[in-house]
């Protein structure tokens, strides 16, 4: 790449010249290539500057928030920071707050899309294809045409700052994008292996649990960090379910103690900056740790919806 | 098309047949009750609760059309708010879609590392909203933000950004921009332009077309179908903006970013108006409804179809 654009400058006109005279189909190679690595890494640089920004002022001493010019990077990095984070709000609760929330509802998400894929894919019923538009248009129902009636049931029930509202849900049906992401891999699962399982007197369930399950392991795996990055993510639900701070969760904990940290005397916005790139850690190592399955889970849905 | 055996009269005589429908019916029955009970049965209640006045504690209590005449011509904040939503929907829609559409189209060439960029575009959109609302809050702060330095630097006087009534909307496109560019819907792009058939190209180019008559003329229609699918979800996507604006400017300055969910939000959970804020969410599904509606009636137009 640095070799192409140090040698464009001085031959561009030329080659593009020629090579179009001399071959009117093909394109002047090298104006392209270092134009097109010139957009790509500009791009590169305008989504990931803002990253290095954060890690660099989550690490700025007081004095360094308002300095200016600003410092991409202080000039003594204060790493206490980050331990700040834990002490000034409650930091450590609102993590183990999150994962549980998150535990159960992934569980609940991944049996229950995972069992109506199933239903869909291998049994045939009037108005199979009528539901599983339904289905499929639910994604399209924005929250908050629904919030207000389910806030109420929630309140009706008692469940208004539980967890129940931010699990329960997630184990009737689990969501159209995963349902339909599994129902599409089920699909691509012979299905002689069923029913030889089946002539053996196997019943659905042991089927769906012994054979299917076993081999949607990828697309299941795909199902469960999308899920986990979802409910890790979630902000509108717990906001509008729980009301005291030591059910938060990291979201709207940071947002509690942001709204709160503007109000005390000293800038906290470093401190902040730590906490948001703490809340943001698992989420990126997973992306890194798992990056095919978020392609695949993309594509599959992206390209049939 | 799956079904090779159509169902005919008595399919559900055959009792094989009846027990594999009853089977089918308990596998999807979870969301069937998900369903009722957190999509259908909500939509139909809040359509009931529009048509009341209910403040929570209290009872419904039915005053007709009511809370629409309000909405639409007494409410100083909903017009105002709906009209913000659209400027914003559009903006964000548009160039959205375009530019992902061009991270698509350049991670599509032969460029070396090209998993390393594809991540790259795509981590900004796995940031949690809380954290991108802090992140963007100090890049554009009006005096020590890199932002606004970067535009000093050439001379530049960098707007009060979130602070400025005019600024935050633009502000707030810029931090949805950045954060969605380069995510599921570049992939989806990407997974588009790599369907396309390379015959097509190569054909084309033996009849002499050139780069940018093979993209208009190949490329655009044949991706359109995946254009259209990304304008459906973002137009809905960026109507529905709530949690940005909520954190980042909490619907200020000055109302400046008082979008309609947050006006809805405020409605239902700050003054806890659920008749009301039940007409807002009808008026909403309505509109939203309409919205696709529309694009795919005027898709017939400019979406072509390999198969049709």
């Amino acid at each position: 790449m640095a070799t192409s654009s140090q040698n464009t400058p001085a031959t561009s006109s030329s080659i593009s010249l020629s090579s179009r005279l001399a071959n009117p189909l093909g394109r002047p190679k090298l104006v392209t290539n270092a134009l097109l690595y010139f957009f790509v890494i500009g791009a590169g640089i305008l989504f990931g500057l803002p990253f290095l920004w954060a890690i660099g002022s989550s690490l700025k001493p007081i004095t360094e928030i308002f300095k200016f010019p600003p410092t991409m990077w202080p000039i003594e990095p204060r790493w206490a920071n980050y331990a700040d984070v834990f002490t000034i709000a409650p930091f450590l609760r609102f993590i183990y707050n999150t994962l549980y929330i998150t535990a159960f509802a992934m569980l609940g998400q991944i049996l229950s899309a995972s069992a109506v894929a199933y239903g869909f894919s291998r049994f045939r019923f009037p108005g199979r294809n009528m539901l599983f538009f339904v289905v499929l248009s639910t994604m399209m129902l924005p929250w908050q045409v629904t919030i207000v009636p389910t806030f109420l049931l929630f309140r009706f029930l008692g469940w208004i700052n539980t967890y129940f509202p931010l699990i329960l849900p997630f184990f009737f049906g689990g969501g159209a994008f995963y349902i339909f992401l599994l129902r599409q891999f089920f699909m691509t699962i012979p299905k002689d292996l069923d029913e030889a399982a089946k002539i053996d007197g196997a019943s659905s369930v042991r089927i769906f649990w012994n054979i299917l399950l076993p081999l949607a392991k990828p697309a299941l795996a795909t199902v469960a960090i999308f899920s986990f990055i979802e409910h890790w993510n979630e902000f509108i639900a717990p906001l509008i379910f729980l009301n005291s701070t030591e059910k938060f969760t990291v979201s709207i904990g940071l947002r509690h103690f942001t709204a709160s940290a503007f109000e005390s005397d000293e800038p906290r916005e470093a401190i902040l900056m730590a906490a948001s790139l703490i809340t943001a850690l698992p989420v990126l190592i997973l992306f890194f740790a798992a990056q095919k399955y978020f392609v695949q889970g993309i594509v599959t849905t992206g390209l049939k919806g | 098309m799956q079904a090779v055996i159509k169902p005919h009269r008595g399919w559900l005589g055959s009792s094989l047949a009846r027990r594999e429908a009853i089977e089918g019916y308990l596998w999807i029955a979870p969301w069937i009750i998900g369903f009722l009970i957190f999509s259908l049965g909500p939509i139909i209640a809040s359509g009931y609760l529009s048509f009341t006045q209910y403040k929570i504690g209290g009872t419904p209590e039915w005053i007709g059309l009511e809370n629409y005449r309000q909405a639409f011509f007494v409410d100083k904040l909903m017009w105002p708010s709906l009209m913000r939503t659209i400027y914003y929907s559009v903006a964000t829609v548009a160039f959205g879609v375009a530019l992902s559409l061009v991270t698509a189209i350049l991670l599509n060439q032969e460029i070396k590392a090209r998993p390393f960029f594809r991540a790259l575009y795509y981590l900004p959109s796995l940031t949690p909203i809380v954290a991108l609302a802090i992140l963007w809050r100090w890049l554009l702060q009006p005096k020590v933000g890199l932002v606004n330095f970067m535009l000093y630097q050439i001379n530049i006087p960098g707007p009060g950004w979130l602070t400025d009534r005019n600024w935050a909307i633009p502000a707030l496109v810029l931090i949805a921009l950045w954060s969605t560019i380069g995510g599921g819907r570049m992939i989806i792009f990407l997974a588009g332009l790599q369907g396309v058939p390379k015959e097509l190209y190569e054909s084309a180019e033996i009849d002499g077309a050139n780069t940018l008559q093979k993209f208009f003329r190949i490329t655009l229609p044949m991706i359109s179908p995946v254009i259209l699918f990304n304008l459906i979800l973002g137009i809905i996507g960026s109507f529905s903006v709530f949690s940005i604006a909520y954190i980042a400017t909490e619907g200020g300055p000055n109302y400046a970013t008082w979008f309609y969910m947050l006006h809805l939000y405020y409605n239902a959970f700050s003054y806890f108006q659920m008749g009301y804020a039940s007409a807002l969410a009808w008026i909403f599904f309505i509109l939203i409804f309409i919205l696709s509606f529309i694009q795919i009636k005027l898709s017939s137009r400019w979406v072509y179809y390999e198969f049709s």
